[in-house]
């Protein structure tokens, strides 16, 4: 082995983020904290048998007798553990093989529909037309979903780089309202932005805070049950006449704080605490959406907390939600 | 007629382009791998080249070396089309010398189509 291996093998933090685990669950770590156990019980051991057990041959092989126990027992443990992350490590890499691969069929699937579509071949009916469109919206959801899991699968073997830009939060929420404006319009949802004056530029990923956003507006204007909800295939009960959502970004003290609240559905108490989970759909939502992978927010919470920033929420049922991140300016 | 040659494994690509890019008044000429691509390129001279990157028998970024890296051919546009969109491989390709690189899964047809007529107006 040469030294360069060998620090490698050493450098137990960096060891760790290969599994994209935290320390206490990291094997490395484990293993060196087992071994303070064992220096630090021979130790007592020695300390016991001085001073009870005359004969030093006794006092030697008691103290070599604990140290030999509990190095055993370390390495089970650690060995276990390391077993389990390597199983985490692959099961990640196993999600991104599959994915790329997903995504070659898929594309050729949606260019040939596009392709259909457009009339370039024969000309289409209004009949075909709207079962191309359901053809084309599925295989929508299906890149979505690879999308997310290939971004889940970076963020858990910690390959999810994060570039440092400087770049206006403000433009960024603008831009992303005119994409929005189709879909809110369709939901029959006013979407209400106003910044603060003035505010800094913030340093962080441009193009993975855009994901957070759009995970945030996505859910905040698709699950307002308005009557007139395209979503929804009966009139909902309790549903709100006009879906609004406010967007707002303010400066507090050295961050940028972000604000979208909305009209909508709510988040029951006890789901709340799963929210930020992977895969997880509140049963609230499912009766208004079936759509979505349940990986949005897991997402997002990664980007932020990567990105210095704070991430949270506040929800009642029946009234609405209100989700929130914080951004270092600098 | 201007003539661009297509490096893509995927012969359900090839048909759709193959329609398109006729419809819109170009010859498109076929390789499936690596290989034939490099030298389909030096026989014919296209006057664009649309490039995948996982390709059998000759990776893309060694196609798009050897074409850069010959005279006849170094002039020639390449667009990357691909599904791989790791930073690294973006930044790599636009190193070798890639006019455009895109992802597959983020470009409709039409703005793919777009994006070729563009390169060609370019040239």
């Amino acid at each position: 082995m040469k030294l360069k291996e060998i620090l490698r093998e050493v450098n137990v933090p960096a060891q760790c983020r290969k599994y994209g685990l935290s320390l206490w669950q990291c094997p490395q770590f484990l293993f060196l904290i087992m071994g303070l156990i064992v220096i630090v019980s021979s130790l007592i051991a020695y300390a016991i048998g001085t001073r009870y057990i005359e004969d030093p041959l006794l006092v030697a092989f008691w103290v070599l007798l604990i140290a030999v126990v509990l190095f055993v027992i370390s390495v089970i443990i650690t060995k276990s553990f390391e077993r389990l992350a390597e199983a985490n490590r692959m099961k990640s890499e196993f999600i991104s093989i599959v994915s790329h691969q997903l995504r070659s069929p898929l594309s050729n699937l949606k260019w040939a529909l596009e392709l259909l579509m457009s009339g370039r071949i024969n000309s289409v009916s209004e009949k075909q037309v709207e079962y191309f469109k359901i053809l084309k919206e599925n295989s929508n959801r299906m890149m979505e979903l690879i999308k997310d899991l290939l971004i889940v699968s970076r963020i858990e073997t910690a390959q999810l780089p994060i570039k440092k830009i400087e770049f206006s939060l403000e433009d960024l929420v603008k831009d992303l309202i005119r994409e929005f404006s189709l879909l809110a319009r369709a939901s029959n949802v006013t979407v209400e932005f106003e910044p603060q004056s003035d505010l800094p530029k913030i340093f962080a990923d441009p193009s993975q805070i855009r994901l957070v956003i759009e995970n945030f507006s996505d859910n905040a204007i698709r699950y307002i049950p308005t009557r007139q909800s395209p979503e929804a295939d009966r009139p909902m009960a309790g549903g709100k006449e006009k879906g609004l959502v406010e967007i707002k970004i303010e400066k507090r003290n050295q961050n940028l704080y972000f604000e979208i609240k909305d009209n909508g559905v709510g988040i029951p108490k006890e789901d709340q605490k799963y929210i930020f989970q992977k895969f997880f759909r509140s049963e609230n939502v499912l009766k208004y959406q079936t759509q979505g992978s349940g990986l949005g927010l897991y997402i997002s919470k990664a980007i932020v907390e990567r990105s210095g920033g704070k991430i949270g929420f506040k929800s009642q049922e029946g009234i609405g939600s209100t989700f929130w991140f914080t951004l270092p300016i600098k | 007629m201007k003539t661009i040659l297509f490096i893509e494994d995927e012969s359900a690509l090839q048909k759709t382009f193959g329609e398109i890019l006729g419809q819109e008044g170009y010859e498109m000429i076929s390789a499936l791998d690596g290989e034939i691509g490099l030298r389909l390129a030096k026989d014919k001279k296209p006057d664009l080249i649309l490039l995948d990157l996982i390709l059998p028998k000759k990776h893309g970024f060694d196609v798009l070396k050897g074409l850069k890296e010959d005279k006849e051919t170094k002039e020639i546009p390449v667009i990357v089309l691909t599904n791989l969109e790791r930073i690294e491989d973006v930044d790599r390709a636009l190193e070798l010398g890639a006019t455009t690189y895109l992802v597959k899964a983020q470009y409709s047809l039409e703005e793919v189509i777009e994006k070729i007529k563009k390169a060609l107006q370019e040239r």
